[in-house]
Order: C-alpha cells, then structure tokens, then sequence
C-alpha cells in the first residue's frame, strides 16, 4: 500500500458526499441506499441494507476514488420502542482523500444479526465484540464473537434501553419510592439479573 | 505454553491481561483480555446531561482530561450548530496542547522505567508536576479538570497565568534536549527499541491505528492539520512521522518531536490569547445553551431565568446525531452524540485511541521475545481507563 498523499495542511477534501453516493449508486443499481436525513444530522449518513454490507464495505475500502482504507469506529443504538429497533452505525475514514462517511444497518427486534465487517477491516474485531457486549447484536462471521468488557458470564445487554442503570441496593431504599422504578414508558423491564463470578 | 501477564503486573499500564502462547521465549500469539476498569460511562452519559458527563471524560485518559473535555464539547457544539469564540479556541488550543506534553511525559518515563531506564522517569514527573499546577490555577483541579464546557470554558483564565504558561513553554525544548540526551543514543534504548515491536503501514492503517502510532508508522496523519478543529490551521507546526518502518523508536522519536511541535504551538496560543486579551471572552454568548455570566444572574431577570433553566433542564439539542474527533496525545479521540431532542443524550458513544491500539498489540509482538512485550505496550501507550471507559 502506498502511502497516503493528503496530508497537505489546510487541503479540503475533493471527495463531497454526493460523490461518494453517486459512485455507490452506479456500481450498486439494485442495492437502496437512502441518505439520513434530518435537522441536525451534522455527517454524512448513509443506510444499507445489512445482506449487501460486506460488499459495500469491500467497495468503498478498495475503489481508487473512494478509498476508505480505515474503518475507524462502530456503534450500536437502541432505538426503543422504534421499528426496526437497532442501528449499527459504522463511522469510515479516507485517509488519501481526507473523507468521512458514516453506514447504517437498520436493525429488527427479534435475533439482531449483521454480516461482519472483520474481513474487510481487521479493526472491526474489537468494534463488534463491543457492540455485541453491549446489545447483544450478533455479527455473523465474525472470528470469535464474545464478551470483552463485561464478564463472560453476565446476563443482559447493558446498553439497550429496556435494560436499567445498574444500582446497588442500599439499606431502607423502601423508604424512598421511585428510587429503584425505571421509566414506566419503556415496558418488558425487569430488573437486570447480574450472577457475580465466586473467585 | 501459556503464560498469563497482568493484570496486576506493572508493566501493563494499569490492569491489562495478556495471555501469551509461547514457544520457548518466542510468543507465538498473544491475546489481550480487558475490561477491568469498565464503568459504563456510554450507559451513564444516557443518564446525565451533556454537562454532567463531561467530569466522567476527566476519568477516561486520565493523563489527558482536558483533550477529554475538549472533544466531549465539541461533539456536543456540533450537535448544537454552535461554535465558541476565538479567545475561547485559543485558551483550548493552549491547554490541550500543555496537556499533549504533561501526557507525553508520563508516556516517556513508565516507558522508559520498563525497560531499564530509570532517571528519565524522575525527570518527566518534574515536568508533569509543572503542568498539573498550571492545571491547578486555571481550574483548581490538578487532574479531573472539567474545565472546557459546551460553549466555551468554566470560567476566564486567573491573573499571571499565561506569564506561568509562556514560562514553562520556555523552559520545555531544553528539557526535552535532556530526554533525548538520555536516550536517543542510549546504545541500551536503542537495542530495545530499534526494530522492535514493528507495525507495517497497511497494518497500522487496517487495524485502526491513529496518533503516535499510525504517524511512527510512516502516515503523516493529524487530525489538527487534516480535519484542523479550535483554528489549528492558523497555526505553524509539523507532522513528525517514523522513518525506520514503524518500530518502538519510531515511536518514541514521534512523541519526542510532537512534545517540540506542542511548545511551539503553545507559544502561539499564548501569543493569540494575548492579543484579544488577558481577559475576555471565555464563552459564547448564546444563552439558551452556555450560562450566563453570574453578575448578570444577580440583576438581569433573562438571565436568571436562563442561569435557571440551563441548570435545571440542562440545554436542548436538535434533534439529530454528530461525531466530531480530535488529535488527542493518544491518537483520535472522537464522541458520537444521537439526540433525541432532550436533555440527555439518546446515546453517547466514544471512540477511544487506546482501545483501538491495543488490538495492535499481537501484530507486534508476534514471533518475538517475552521482553518486547513490555517495548511494544509501552511504545503503543495506553491508558486502561480510556480502554475499558
């Protein structure tokens, strides 16, 4: 790989959004690919449809115009009580053309499940461990999909909305109703079973 | 057989675990295992206001907070479509790039006290001290500073504090001369680092790697020069980058450089803060997101009810999502807002540079000795609490 040639101090980039767009419409004719849009959707975003990732990802990291050689994060959002519930947002960087864009698989309730990336960006391995620690987002392909900030044997997905803000249970919290109930808007809330490991 | 480092072993910057597999003294794979200082700071940021997180970042990289602070705030002003004044950007740009060195200096002396060097310690802890004091008198808080806001600062810079910045600023360049006279010739610090713990640039690039890293790696990236934040592109430095394909000293000399290029745009800063002012503007003027000034709190009933409603609700952002990054001394450090239209984040998401780097560990240490393990953790300068967040 060659080295980048960008790094030119004050050298805006000559990759616009709508290029970026245009070049995935023309070599994906068949694929939707929507723009997010919004009052403050401050990035570039675009939706894909998950079963087409790889191959948009493989694209985008190879195309000479494009050349998004660094995947440089991936998140999850729980989006309760939304349909479809989950995105996955992957924020992707050029570094020859100075360029961000960011990619979104919508996701539905029921077995969350998304090609996985790792092929394409060897980065992505922490990413998606993450996102699957947190929301239980499965990555299919994925090499060794576990939990890697939790404990491997915690139950739950800490960062989906319908799973509460851990507390410790403190002497006479009776006393003080409301403390420990969750926002009764979000339903199926149970409080989160947490099994601590004997050592 | 497997061989179990950390977490309590010194060398692991915190409480890193790595299980080796080695052959002999040859590691044939390693596996790094984390989380240990995780706290859910992504799930608390979804309860707290925007504001109220920022003392969480202090908590992250706690050798850096304030390029913490920083990158919180502007992810949150992008979201908002806000920008802080000038004077503002030039105080930030000032106290990061402090920040820059006092975190480069910590690097350089565990670095260093892990293999062998002992002194070099001793004397980068003489100047952290500095700049954790001049941390003290903008903020009063030596380490947790929370002192960048959304909009601006906590309050104005005190009385003589750019006189202690342009001296310590002044001082730096001739104690770097003597890091450097410790050990860029230093025949043991060459033989431990020099072709050590080597990362390719399509490694680098593929696994993630931003900051020190990427740059020892030969890719002149910087986000200050490429995707320049605060006006960093009216300022005048260079991109150090490695020329020896990407090993321990490379990185080492990036870092050594970037500790020159941060007094020289510190020297700078001072020089722009000083022509708008000693005292001025320290936040914007927008006070349905920033608070008022407490002397008007006290006569203008706008802004009591302002001062009111931004401490009891917190501001209200649009509706929408933002990720702004920023050259942290670790590499990019980058938050991911999505809002909701209330005061709390829907989801806050940080992109940390030392969780991305440490899966540059195994690439670099694969077919080596067991003591280039400690080079290559040392070279790729983590922080736990920024890894595990």
């Amino acid at each position: 790989m060659t080295a980048p040639t960008a790094a030119l101090p004050g050298v805006a980039t000559t990759l616009t959004p709508e290029r970026i767009e245009e070049r995935l419409r023309v070599r994906f004719p068949d694929v939707t690919i929507r723009r997010q849009t919004g009052e403050a959707v401050r990035d570039h975003t675009l939706y894909v449809p998950a079963d087409q990732l790889v191959e948009i990802c493989t694209f985008l990291r190879d195309d000479p115009e494009l050349d998004f050689a660094m995947l440089s994060w991936i998140a999850g959002v729980d989006y309760l009580p939304r349909d479809p519930r989950f995105e996955v947002v992957y924020g992707l960087l050029s570094l020859a053309r100075n360029a961000r864009v960011n990619l979104k698989v919508a996701l539905g309730e029921e077995h969350p499940r998304v090609p996985s990336v790792t092929g394409v960006w060897p980065t992505a391995d922490w990413h998606e461990r993450e996102t699957y620690d947190f929301y239980g987002i499965e990555f299919s392909g994925h090499p060794a999909l576990t939990r890697i900030l939790l404990p491997e044997d915690w139950v739950g997905w800490p960062l989906r909305k319908d799973s509460p803000l851990g507390y410790e249970e403190v002497a006479f919290t009776h006393n003080t109703p409301g403390r420990t109930v969750p926002d009764p808007k979000l339903k199926k809330l149970a409080p989160k079973k947490v099994k601590y490991r004997a050592h | 057989m497997t061989l179990n480092m950390g977490p309590q072993h010194p060398s692991t910057h915190g409480v890193l675990r790595v299980a080796l597999e080695l052959d002999g003294e040859t590691v044939v794979d390693a596996r790094s295992m984390i989380g240990y200082l995780h706290t859910g700071m992504e799930k608390q940021a979804e309860y707290k206001t925007y504001t109220q997180s920022i003392p969480q970042t202090d908590r992250m990289d706690y050798l850096s907070p304030m390029s913490n602070n920083l990158a919180l705030c502007l992810a949150a002003e992008k979201l908002l479509g806000i920008e802080a004044p000038a004077r503002t950007q030039a105080i930030r740009v000032l106290l990061t790039e402090l920040t820059r060195i006092s975190a480069h200096c910590v690097w350089l002396g565990t670095h260093a006290l892990d293999i062998g060097a002992m002194t070099v310690f001793f004397y980068c802890f003489r100047e952290r001290e500095k700049v954790l004091s001049i941390y003290e008198h903008v903020c009063g808080a030596r380490m947790t500073a929370s002192y960048i806001r959304v909009g601006g600062l906590a309050m104005d810079i005190p009385a003589g504090f750019l006189d202690r910045c342009q001296k310590f600023v002044d001082e730096m360049p001739a104690h770097v001369d003597e890091y450097e006279k410790l050990l860029s010739k230093n025949p043991i610090w060459l033989a431990r680092t020099q072709g050590v713990a080597q990362l390719a640039q399509k490694d680098a690039i593929g696994l993630g790697a931003t900051g020190p890293v990427l740059r020892g790696s030969g890719v002149k990236w910087d986000l200050r020069k490429n995707q320049p934040y605060c006006g960093y592109d009216e300022y005048d430095f260079e991109v150090p980058v490695g020329v020896s394909g990407g090993d321990a000293y490379d990185r080492y000399m990036v870092r050594v450089q970037e500790m020159r290029q941060a007094t020289k745009i510190a020297h700078q800063a001072i020089a722009k803060i000083r022509a708008m002012g000693e005292k001025g503007d320290y936040r914007l003027r927008d006070y349905k997101y920033v608070l008022p000034p407490k002397e008007d709190v006290k006569t203008s009933m706008e802004a009591l009810i302002h001062h009111f409603k931004i401490v009891a609700h917190g501001f209200f952002p649009p509706v929408g999502e933002a990720y702004q990054a920023i050259e942290a001394p670790k590499g990019e450090l980058g938050f991911y807002f999505v809002s909701d239209g209330t005061p709390r984040p829907w989801r806050m998401k940080v992109r940390s540079p030392s969780f991305v780097h440490l899966q540059t560990l195994p690439s670099m240490i694969r077919g080596r000795l067991v003591a280039d393990v400690i080079t290559a953790i040392g070279s790729i300068d983590i922080v736990l609490g920024e890894v595990d967040r």
